[in-house]
């Protein structure tokens, strides 16, 4: 069998399996120096948004609330098109639309961007997270949340570069897509993909996916959308969801999409030099005070000192303050 | 002479013998070890969130969600403990010329030679450092503290404030644990400095010593208890 699947489309297999992604597939976990390499590397896998190929249907919003059984609240139209209003802890992925008139065409284009976790090689949220074990990433590339080690700090949302985890404020835990990862342990490809009536979304291996975007830019390009492009953000390492963008040379226009996301440079610094100068620094100011108590001579009050203090008093006499 | 305002009002020489000198009514030392503990709990707690070696100490509060919640409202007990006890004793605690000596003399503190030293007030240049570094700290990291307490304000600042804020809360953590550390342990050094935040009082020797000049004024003042 396939360590993973290579479609979101094919129908999954009827026997029962036991789940393909496990402890052992672990390449990174959250506040955990010592991990055992994984005994196996699973291959890499990705989800390709084509955002030209998206009608804004939403199905994948659909399909995503219904496999992971989240219940958003009703939405209230407040006169555009997105809905819900962003990215909650029970609606993880959202179609975000603007409308941008093209300054060379004088077009209005309709962009429709399906927001989520980006999947990072290099993921901030974990990075920045303190509880162990509270977010994994496993050797084919899925970022997840394990909800039962989050303390609910939001420490993830400031590692975050893509502002995409959210805090429930009814259990106090970060949520966010998962690539549906339970889909894919099991050979099955992502809800979203596999309802995506335009297969705007597809699913399979990083590899497969970047060749099948060429395909796509290939063809924008020939339609006269020059710069389109893959965007596959170097500065985190690449991502596992990947969108082609028919203005890769502006992806800020696509809802706020980064231009060039990278962990912030704040969050390295306090993840980084201020944790182990930090640790250092009270290490070092605690050391010192324990071995000057040790060996050095205790400040004591001397029978002089106390003679000096009576002879003080005595000579004071009864003054009285308002004398 | 020192004005009597900046001479604590509960402050008084009890004759003896032997001769015990009031340091801390009541008030001020319940209102000392609420901050106390409250500090330490904090900072338990927040090095538990600071590095992942530290984590196991989150079992202390009853696991890694009670830790998230609890750290915030200790540092809201702390805030307002430590400023009541703040202006209680800021006057005290103002920067005199006699303190220069004591900056400049910092080898004879170390080596315990006080007499060498201008005579101290109520409070030494040190313990004025200490008491600066608290408060500017404490400021620090409630500001701080707010500012990344997502559970009620998440919605006011933005992610970049907050990682901002996260920073300067661990770099300002960091420090007040020192300072604490400083504190405590010159406490000890200085022996019979303790008895000062639980008896209340402190020996006539102990103030002759370190606080020469807080004891005379007392004295010159007539803050003496009838002989008994």
């Amino acid at each position: 069998m396939m360590d993973s699947p290579r479609t979101a489309v094919s129908n999954p297999p009827v026997q029962p399996m036991e789940s393909n992604l496990t402890e052992r597939d672990l390449v990174r976990r959250s506040a955990t120096s010592e991990l055992p390499p994984p005994e196996r590397q699973l291959t890499p896998v990705a989800k390709l948004i084509d955002v030209s190929k998206c009608i804004g249907c939403k199905a994948c919003q659909s399909a995503c609330v219904e496999w992971n059984d989240t219940h958003p609240g009703i939405g209230e139209n407040v006169g555009y098109y997105t809905n819900p209003h962003d990215l909650t802890e029970d609606m993880f992925t959202l179609m975000r639309f603007t409308e941008w008139v093209n300054p060379e065409t004088d077009n209005l284009e309709w962009l429709i961007r399906k927001d989520g976790c980006m999947h990072c090689a290099d993921p901030g949220c974990l990075k920045a997270c303190p509880a162990p074990g509270a977010i994994v990433q496993y050797s084919n590339g899925i970022v997840d949340f394990v909800h039962e080690n989050c303390i609910g700090c939001g420490y993830c949302i400031k590692g975050c570069p893509f502002n995409i985890p959210r805090i429930s404020k009814v259990d106090h835990r970060a949520y966010k897509c998962t690539l549906c990862s339970d889909r894919v342990a099991v050979g099955q490809g992502p809800a979203c993909a596999k309802a995506c009536p335009t297969q705007a979304i597809v699913f399979g291996t990083k590899e497969d996916m970047k060749k099948h975007a060429e395909h796509r830019i290939a063809d924008l390009k020939s339609r006269g959308y020059t710069n389109a492009g893959l965007y596959d953000p170097p500065g985190v390492g690449g991502t596992h969801v990947m969108y082609v963008l028919h203005h890769n040379d502006k992806p800020h226009i696509y809802s706020d999409l980064p231009d060039d996301p990278k962990i912030s440079a704040v969050v390295q610094a306090w993840k980084g030099v201020t944790k182990y100068t930090g640790l250092a620094a009270m290490g070092l100011v605690a050391a010192g005070a324990l071995l000057h108590g040790v060996f050095g001579r205790a400040n004591r009050v001397q029978p002089e000192d106390e003679e000096s203090a009576e002879r003080l008093v005595d000579s004071a006499g009864g003054r009285r303050e308002d004398a | 002479m020192t004005k009597a305002s900046e001479l604590e009002p509960e402050d008084a020489i009890h004759r003896g013998p032997p001769v015990t000198v009031d340091r801390y009514g009541p008030g001020k030392r319940i209102n000392h070890w609420i901050t106390a503990s409250s500090l330490i709990l904090l900072a338990l707690s927040g090095l538990a969130m600071f590095h992942p070696s530290l984590f196991f100490l989150t079992g202390l509060f009853g696991g890694g969600q009670n830790t998230r919640m609890l750290h915030p409202w200790i540092g809201v007990v702390l805030f307002f403990s430590f400023y009541i006890f703040f202006f209680q004793l800021w006057k005290a605690n103002l920067f005199t010329r006699a303190d220069m000596g004591w900056f400049t003399g910092i080898r004879d503190v170390i080596g315990g030679h006080e007499d060498r030293l201008p005579e101290m007030g109520k409070y030494n240049a040190g313990q004025k450092v200490i008491f600066w570094a608290m408060a500017l700290l404490i400021v620090a990291l409630i500001i701080t503290g707010v500012i990344i307490w997502d559970q009620y304000f998440n919605s006011y600042t933005s992610i970049e404030t907050k990682r901002f804020a996260v920073l300067a809360h661990a770099v300002a953590a960091v420090l007040i644990i020192c300072v604490f550390i400083v504190h405590v342990y010159a406490a000890f050094w200085t022996r019979g400095t303790f008895r000062a935040m639980t008896k209340g009082s402190v020996t006539g020797g102990w103030a002759w010593r370190h606080h020469r000049k807080w004891l005379k004024d007392l004295a010159g003042r007539g803050r003496i208890d009838p002989a008994e």
